[in-house]
């Protein structure tokens, strides 16, 4: 090698090696329309109708994986700064998360999209409208996005209770008449723990899960408007209403109701509790149908809506889109993205999506074939409310003191009038900001 | 002047500007640039970023009690750490010095925990703990101390203990191998001339081998400290920072902080009154640790 050759390869190694970071978007495909996402269990289905939409239409897509979800988030906001967002993604994370997107300019307005006619109807009346509505900011929505959809969902969840027929038969309760009412769910639960079988479990070392089953009872003890009300500031968590919904955590703690270690148990071991019928009920999502199936596809359960503290109010839950896309507004492929969203979110794709991951889909035109355990999740669809529709929300800080408090309630290290003090506390302080 | 020299002074400094470069993009910069992000309130998403001053950190150190408990809870593992892990290692280290069958394979299986995964750790001993089908409260029963089984890891006497013991567990063979090490360089000679003149293991112990190895001892302790302060993978995967806040440790809080709150600014305030609270105990350390040496 002589020496100008050895001087031209190190010049040019050294320039690569440096404008390899400066590779953006530039560098990317032009004719692909790339999507990140953090569903590990419907990587294949998505990659293998990126595959069917490039045979049919020609368009490259691809799917990347970025999981567990917390790594996804983090990839997110680390693209935001260097400027790699993909054509599509999805944000995870609070509402006010989704609002900063928005206002950021990331996130694309899709209403017109959506409103535009599409075989004779619009695209947005494929979806349910509780799903839409995750996506959707209104007028007047607390956080100044201008009004619009700007998200898709691809499925929709809810989260309720789920019981184990089996166990229910051999402790001799009726596998076909789970509690209604909250007296119903600790009588059967005595019964249970006296024949010697396992109680209740849910993946509260994910703090969620707990702000989801109190946020349940809440609305259905005191009714939404309260709780708002408490949201606002204008009702302090000291109310009896409130000290009282703490107070079922306590008396499943000291009934025994609960499986050993639940309190810092992550969803994941919850679920495997549950499938391996180490455990007679649960609180989990719909997703749960696919988890179980994978665990044990003999299982024998079903859901039901968690039991009613106040018979004067229905029992709200948890429920909405379960994941959703956004279409970056800068992407330079945005109609590509799009197109390739409505192919998507059309019936014959949800009704493969539904299928091969056992999700809810998100079309309506996609329910009509799934399974019965399905259904059940799938049921009372005007009972669901979801966090991200809420006109007010709670403070991070106030919501995180709320849930690990209930999770000293759970290891008696806390009474609810404690604990109802300390989270008005940390409330009082959020306020004065 | 003359051209040829400047030529080679400059040509050598040629050779080390990649990896200045590399230090200045990869360390110098994110490290000013958490100072910077620390006396702002960004949320990690907005490209708009308020100066709001010391606000962060009066607040982090005047009111934000969780933190400081999060750094007691490391700082308790820590002291687990720095003593019984250090001394588990020591203890096999010296085993392993001597001429025993096998002493490869002991090497190896004590090396092993620490190239392990954390998370994969932490899963394993989650079986381990687990109140109903645990292998520990298996063995407890089967011992008959069936009073003592729980739920270790959700037990807010034990939850602390329990990931500290796993975080020993995962670590010690760190420690095991640098003070293997720093027994192998101490010269056989020293040992076989206090035999001569009498020394019993003792004597050798605290009069040839200590002082020898007080090097050694300050690398590992300083590891140990700075390894366990920063404890988080353990955590993620046995408690999540709970029962209530018994396991946070301040990487949880940061990170809860900035991914879970969108509170990045008061995160990398977080990070920096961290920083500062690490690098004053490796300091007091280090000071410490040359007043032994003048002793």
């Amino acid at each position: 090698m002589n020496n100008t050759f050895k001087k031209i390869f190190i010049k040019s190694f050294v320039l690569l090696f440096f404008l390899a970071g400066c590779v953006g978007q530039s560098g990317r495909n032009a004719e692909t329309v790339t999507i990140w996402h953090w569903m590990s269990d419907r990587d294949d289905a998505f990659n293998e109708l990126a595959k069917r939409y490039t045979e049919e239409t020609g368009v490259n897509v691809k799917f990347d994986l970025y999981a567990p979800s917390e790594i996804y988030s983090q990839r997110v906001k680390g693209a935001i700064q260097t400027n790699t967002l993909p054509d599509i993604f999805g944000v995870l994370g609070e509402n006010q998360d989704f609002a900063s997107f928005i206002q950021s300019g990331y996130v694309a307005d899709l209403t017109e999209a959506l409103n535009a006619p599409m075989d004779g109807a619009t695209w947005k009346e494929a979806f349910f409208e509780k799903a839409l509505a995750v996506n959707e900011f209104k007028e007047g929505n607390p956080h100044g996005v201008k009004p619009g959809i700007y998200g898709l969902p691809l499925d929709v969840s809810t989260i309720r209770m789920i019981y184990n027929k089996n166990l229910y038969a051999k402790a001799g309760l009726d596998p076909n008449a789970p509690p209604k009412t909250w007296e119903e769910f600790m009588e059967h639960s005595r019964i249970l723990k006296a024949k010697g079988l396992p109680g209740f479990v849910s993946g509260f070392g994910e703090i969620w899960m707990l702000d989801a089953l109190a946020s349940n009872w809440a609305m259905n003890l005191m009714g939404p408007e309260k709780v708002f009300a408490t949201y606002e500031g204008k009702v302090p968590y000291t109310d009896r209403d409130w000290i009282k919904i703490f107070a079922l955590f306590k008396e499943m703690a000291d009934e025994g109701v609960l499986v050993d270690g639940t309190v810092t148990m992550v969803n994941k071991a919850a679920e495997q509790t549950f499938a391996n019928e180490r455990a007679t009920y649960a609180f989990n999502g719909s997703w749960c149908v696919n988890v179980y199936k994978g665990m044990n596809p003999d299982l024998d359960y079903a859901a039901f809506l968690p039991p009613l503290i106040s018979k004067a109010r229905p029992m709200k839950i948890w429920g909405g889109a379960g994941s959703s896309f956004v279409i970056h507004e800068a992407s330079p492929r945005k109609e590509a993205a799009i197109a390739f969203l409505k192919w998507l979110t059309s019936d014959a794709q949800q009704v493969y999506l539904a299928e091969s991951t056992l999700n809810l889909p998100a079309n309506k035109n996609a329910v009509k074939e799934i399974s019965p355990i399905l259904s059940q999740f799938a049921g009372n669809m005007d009972h669901v409310v979801h966090p991200n529709v809420y006109p007010v929300h709670e403070k991070p800080e106030v919501r995180e003191a709320f849930d690990k408090g209930i999770q000293s309630i759970l290891i008696g290290e806390k009474t609810p009038e404690e604990l109802a003090a300390e989270v008005q506390k940390v409330k009082g302080k959020a306020l004065k900001r | 002047m003359d051209f040829q020299k400047v030529r080679n002074e400059v040509g050598n400094y040629v050779f080390i500007l990649p990896a200045v470069v590399l230090f200045f993009i990869f360390s110098l910069y994110p490290f000013f640039k958490v100072f910077q992000l620390s006396v702002t309130d960004w949320n990690g998403i907005n490209p708009q970023m308020n100066y709001v001053g010391l606000a962060n950190f009066k607040d982090l150190l005047t009111d934000n009690p969780v933190f400081w408990l999060s750094m007691r809870n490391a700082l308790n593992i820590t002291v687990l750490a720095l003593t019984l892990q250090n001394l588990l290692a020591l203890f096999l280290a010296f085993l392993c010095d001597r001429d025993i069958r096998g002493g490869n394979i002991y090497r190896v299986i004590f090396y092993l925990p620490p190239v392990l995964s954390g998370i994969v750790v932490g899963l394993i001993w989650n079986w381990i703990y687990d109140g109903n089908y645990g292998l520990l409260n298996h063995f407890l029963e089967f011992i008959g101390l069936g009073d003592l089984t729980r739920a270790w890891l959700a037990d807010a006497n034990t939850a602390l203990l329990a990931v500290a013991v796993i975080h020993m567990w995962k670590g010690f063979g760190w420690g095991f191998v640098i003070l293997l090490a720093g027994l192998q360089s101490i010269p056989r000679e020293l040992y076989e001339a206090a035999r001569v003149d009498g020394a019993n293991s003792w004597v050798v112990f605290k009069k040839i081998t200590c002082p020898l190895m007080i090097p050694v001892f300050i690398l590992v302790s300083i590891l140990t400290i700075l390894g366990t302060m920063q404890i988080f993978d353990i955590i993620i995967s046995t408690t999540g920072g709970g029962p209530g806040y018994h396991t946070e440790v301040p990487i949880t809080r940061i990170l809860q902080t900035m991914i879970g709150a969108s509170k990045f600014g008061y995160a990398c305030a977080m990070g920096v009154v961290f920083g500062f609270v690490l690098l004053a105990i490796s300091m007091v350390q280090i000071r410490v640790s040359k007043m032994m040496r003048q002793v």
